[in-house]
């Protein structure tokens, strides 16, 4: 689809940022996998996929494309899509930036090598750069961090903490 | 305030399939056999996961650290988030209309269908890992498999939820190896853990009428088979952990797939249903 013809409403919506990491939107996180306009039904309708499966923002990311869609004329329906599953390939290069840019590690690019296997305990190591200084030298305090996508490590050489996106 | 007694929401019908009883009732569709025989396996994985996902909750506070809190509260919100999917399917394919919360805070006792495992009460941390670290490993196993399921919302739903599985056997193995090669204490509770826990793992790889219907048809997988990768994954751990893998246990718990469940599971529900059930219809 060229830019040309997409309408000022599914732009709007593609925008709306992730309730609970607002520098990013919900189009440049892989969230959204599809928006058809019905321009003379006044009806917008959106597919969406959770990051996990039990993502708790959902509900006010549909409640959010309601209204950004009421502010515009149109009323949005919200389905929800689990296949193919979200991963973090997803992401989008911008949004890789304004991920680190805000100080939270982004998940490698794709193709990047990555942990695979579940059970190769003390095996698994993984570069992750600090989004504050570039180090390389960083390690994991915490696995699960202050959202269901994110994990926490520390930078060796700045000393500062920081979240990372994690890879799924 | 009312002081009418508003009885909560009830059901004209719920699960009728009850194992054993004869196939052929008159009356009764095949197709709405087939649809109940479904969501009475779906229902017995949301189960598990709804269950496991209250007592993992419980830790929010209680955990040795406050990484653990976040962890073992993340980790019971991925499998809330499986639950929630799974009920709404089964919804769908039984014919009654119900609704996640229906099935969530609406069923009583016996007409859950999870297994023991997870609704025993919690004890101490390394006990904790080691339950996890079954059940974990159990789902991933699981879920691989359901990723094929000819119902393309299940496999949706599986191929959604494997890797949530994988993250947490990752910090399950990860605790198990540290506690097991760590202190003589915790190697200590971490060796009793695995003998508290092996009586009850038998029943996720029991295979009972209704998860053979599944497998039969090709909506799920037989339970039997998951066994045997999961022991080869769970003794790998084991034997970097300097744990000894338990002997056969002398008992082992049953029924929890038919909605026969120990004393643990009437508190449990008592407490995740509360609410629901003190203030029928509420919303915010």
């Amino acid at each position: 689809m060229s830019l040309m013809t997409i309408s000022v409403v599914e732009l709007a919506v593609r925008a709306i940022p992730d309730p609970e990491i607002p520098v990013i939107t919900l189009d440049d996180l892989g969230m959204i996998r599809a928006v058809q306009v019905d321009e003379p039904g006044g009806e917008i309708v959106v597919r969406l996929t959770p990051t996990y499966s039990g993502c708790p923002a959902m509900e006010a990311i549909a409640a959010e494309i309601e209204s950004v869609a009421r502010r515009h004329g149109y009323i949005a329906r919200v389905e929800t899509v689990l296949s193919p599953p979200w991963s973090t390939d997803w992401v989008s290069t911008r949004g890789r930036m304004a991920l680190r840019n805000f100080g939270i590690a982004p998940p490698a690019e794709v193709g990047h090598p990555r942990t695979t296997g579940p059970v190769d305990v003390g095996l698994a190591v993984r570069q992750v750069a600090c989004p504050r200084c570039g180090s390389l030298d960083t390690e994991e305090l915490a696995a699960f961090g202050s959202t269901a996508c994110k994990a926490l490590r520390r930078c060796r050489d700045c000393r500062e903490p920081f979240d990372e996106f994690k890879p799924l | 305030m009312s002081s009418t007694y508003e009885h909560p929401r009830t059901f004209s019908a719920p699960l009728r399939y009850v194992p054993g009883a004869p196939m052929n009732t008159p009356g009764r569709s095949r197709q709405g056999l087939e649809g109940e025989l479904a969501a009475a396996y779906l229902l017995g994985l949301a189960d598990d996961a709804l269950v496991y996902a209250q007592r993992l909750g419980e830790w929010v506070s209680r955990s040795p650290q406050v990484e653990e809190d976040m962890a073992l509260g993340n980790v019971a919100l991925d499998l809330i988030g499986q639950a929630r999917r799974l009920y709404t399917r089964a919804g769908e394919l039984d014919g009654t209309g119900r609704c996640e919360d229906d099935y969530a805070m609406l069923r009583d006792e016996r007409e859950f269908r999870n297994v023991h495992l997870v609704e025993q009460p919690r004890g101490d941390f390394g006990r904790e890992m080691v339950r996890m670290l079954w059940f974990a490993t159990y789902q991933h196993e699981l879920y691989t498999r359901l990723a094929a399921s000819t119902d393309q919302t299940l496999a949706g739903i599986a191929a959604k939820a494997v890797k949530e599985a994988a993250y947490h056997v990752t910090h399950a193995a990860t605790w198990v190896v540290r506690l097991g090669d760590g202190t003589t204490e915790s190697h200590e509770r971490a060796q009793l853990a695995l003998w508290w826990v092996a009586p009850y793992v038998g029943e996720l790889f029991t295979d009972d009428e209704i998860s053979i219907a599944a497998a039969d048809s090709g909506l799920g997988t037989l339970p039997s088979a998951l066994l045997a990768p999961v022991r080869a994954r769970i003794g790998a751990v084991l034997g970097e952990a300097t744990l000894e893998p338990p002997a056969a246990p002398t008992w082992s718990s049953a029924g929890g797939r038919r909605g026969v469940h120990s004393e643990a599971m009437g508190y449990l529900l008592a407490e995740l249903q509360h609410v629901a059930r003190s203030h029928p219809g509420a919303t915010w």
